[in-house]
């Protein structure tokens, strides 16, 4: 009985698994596969392997541009973003002030927000400021959009941390600032740096307000080239894909480093509402 | 309770302002009062490519014309479809996942791996990939079932107005099925297995026991999952632009998109800030019936 439960789940989650994983296969081996051979019947194994579309991108397309525009844009944004969320988490958590709940429940409203409701006057007072096309135009946005997830996720974690500590080195003369320095955030670090990993995947991922306040290839994130290589009569796949692959990397890399510290930050963020 | 002074708590509530303040400034200029401002350029005629007209007030004359405009309509209809058949999809399909992650004994971190890469991944990359796969010519989904017969010689899933939502809501349902998984996981993890043995004991087989003790425990992660879900396929974009532009004609659009397109491409900003704000009633209207709905599983009790 139990057997026969078991090898249908173990089915179940291979074939599971296998959907996942498919199409981040398919999209690796076609960026090696040569154009011509991209239309061709499709072929589990890439035979003639070709870095051809990787050698375009970066030589022909300049795709180091829109990689350093991303890198830019959401190292700013996780810089801003991480410690002023850290302070008004700590805030929330530990002190006793009035409007804490509607404070918390305001940032879950904001994260909700559709993007698109803000597009309009954002667009008009970048504009008004001559911030369209630049780095601090898109790192405005981003800094609201990811403060309030960045907000719930290390109020969840500050609440994990015993307070004993703390009151510790205040029963010893400390102050709040400097026993918040000094004691807490050492204890921090692990949030923190959830908080910063999650901001930036945010950053590196965002694409309608990128492609609302840039204008150009100077200034266009990774997201937003990729998108607009598309020729007017063919798509390019073998490059498109292979910059989807370059888009992937830096992302792969953070999930295959801390996944257990991105899963505790989803889930901190979400189910201990 | 804690062992400090009152002076202390005085001291502290002062502080809790300040430490709060910046962020509290961010969100309030960058969203709630763009927000407002977004709602008051809807009740203006604004037009950027005609700018000798002004910005005319006209109050709600550009929900009027929308709710004169066919394309209006079907964009609103399109973007509640997307949402109702893709979000219980992806419940499923998710709480599948999360069983099994919580069941792996062997490979728990190559299957935490496999689920959490399509969440991280950028939604433009999921969009261009699946197109990619979604194809005519090569399309490793399509060429196969061309040679089966199941599709004609010439189908392509980009030029039929039906078909051309299958790989839109495949994509966003491989893309963010893992984050629905990841959060039943942990609901799954909070369940006492004390209360499955004492079930298996009085002989309580698999299944009675997954719809006697783990879906009711789970509800709450299930609720919370469901929102966040249809919060956001509401607010759907990437994908449709990206996969489809909206095509064939407006077939798949949806109700971002439409508003992006009026305000990004025609600069009709008074038209295109109410189509805006259509799109956050829509889920603001959806987050009020969840609410009432389901009640505390979604804002808790712990603050």
């Amino acid at each position: 009985m139990t057997s026969i439960g078991a090898r249908t789940a173990i089915i179940a989650g291979v074939v599971l698994l296998s959907a996942l994983v498919f199409p981040l296969y398919w999209m690796i081996a076609a960026s090696v596969t040569p154009e011509s051979r991209l239309f061709e019947s499709p072929s589990l194994l890439p035979r003639p392997l070709s870095f051809e579309h990787y050698r375009a991108l970066f030589a022909e397309r300049d795709f180091l541009i829109p990689v350093r525009n991303s890198l830019v844009v959401a190292s700013m944004t996780t810089v801003v973003t991480v410690p002023i969320a850290a302070l008004c988490a700590y805030a929330v958590a530990r002190l006793r002030f009035r409007g804490r709940g509607v404070l918390l429940a305001l940032m879950l409203a904001v994260s909700m927000f559709p993007q698109i409701s803000i597009v309009p006057p954002l667009y008009l007072m970048l504009r008004e400021l001559n911030l369209l096309d630049t780095f601090p135009g898109l790192v405005l946005p981003y800094v609201t959009f990811s403060a309030p997830l960045a907000v719930w996720l290390l109020t969840a974690f500050f609440r994990q941390l015993s307070p004993e500590l703390e009151e510790a080195a205040m029963l010893d003369g400390a102050s709040r600032v400097r026993a918040l320095w000094d004691v807490v955030l050492p204890l921090a670090a692990p949030g923190v740096a959830t908080a910063a990993i999650l901001t930036f995947l945010y950053c590196w991922n965002e694409f309608l307000f990128a492609l609302s306040f840039t204008l150009g290839p100077d200034r266009y994130t990774v997201p937003v080239a990729v998108t607009l290589f598309r020729g007017r009569y063919q798509v390019p796949w073998g490059q498109v894909l292979a910059a989807t692959v370059v888009a992937t990397v830096p992302v792969a890399l953070l999930v295959l480093t801390c996944q257990r510290r991105i899963i505790a930050g989803l889930t901190a963020g979400a189910s201990k509402g | 309770m804690s062992r400090l002074p009152v002076t202390v708590a005085i001291a502290d509530a002062r502080l809790g302002r300040w430490l709060v303040a910046p962020a509290l400034v961010f969100v309030l200029l960058g969203s709630l009062v763009p927000v407002a401002a977004t709602a008051w350029e809807a009740l203006h005629g604004h037009d950027l490519r005609l700018p000798w007209l002004g910005r005319p007030f006209v109050g709600l004359g550009n929900f009027v014309e929308a709710a004169q405009d066919a394309r209006f309509t079907s964009a609103l209809v399109h973007t509640i479809t997307f949402a109702v058949v893709t979000v219980p999809v992806e419940l499923a399909l998710g709480l599948a996942l999360a069983l099994i992650m919580h069941a792996a004994v062997r490979g728990r971190a190559l299957v935490r791996l496999a689920a959490l890469l399509p969440w991280a991944v950028p939604t433009v990359v999921a969009a261009l990939v699946w197109r990619f796969m979604f194809e005519a010519q090569a399309g490793v989904i399509t060429a196969p079932l061309r040679a089966l017969g199941v599709v004609g010689e010439s189908f392509d899933w980009f030029v039929r107005p039906l078909a051309a939502w299958v790989p839109i809501g495949i994509a966003d349902i491989w893309k963010t099925t893992p984050f629905v998984a990841i959060l039943l996981l942990a609901g799954l993890q909070g369940i006492d297995p004390t209360l499955h043995e004492a079930a298996r004991m009085d002989g309580a087989r698999t299944w009675r026991r997954f719809t006697t003790i783990t879906l009711p425990l789970l509800r709450p992660a299930i609720v919370v999952a469901a929102a966040f879900r249809m919060l956001d396929a509401l607010r759907l974009f990437d994908l449709a632009y990206v996969m489809t532009g909206g095509g064939p004609g407006t077939a798949t659009e949806s109700l971002s998109l439409y508003a992006f397109i009026a305000l990004m491409q025609r600069l009709r900003f008074g038209y295109g800030s109410a189509l805006s704000v259509t799109v956050f009633l829509l889920t603001f209207a959806f987050a009020l019936i969840w609410v009432r709905a389901l009640g505390r599983s979604l804002i808790g009790e712990r603050t």
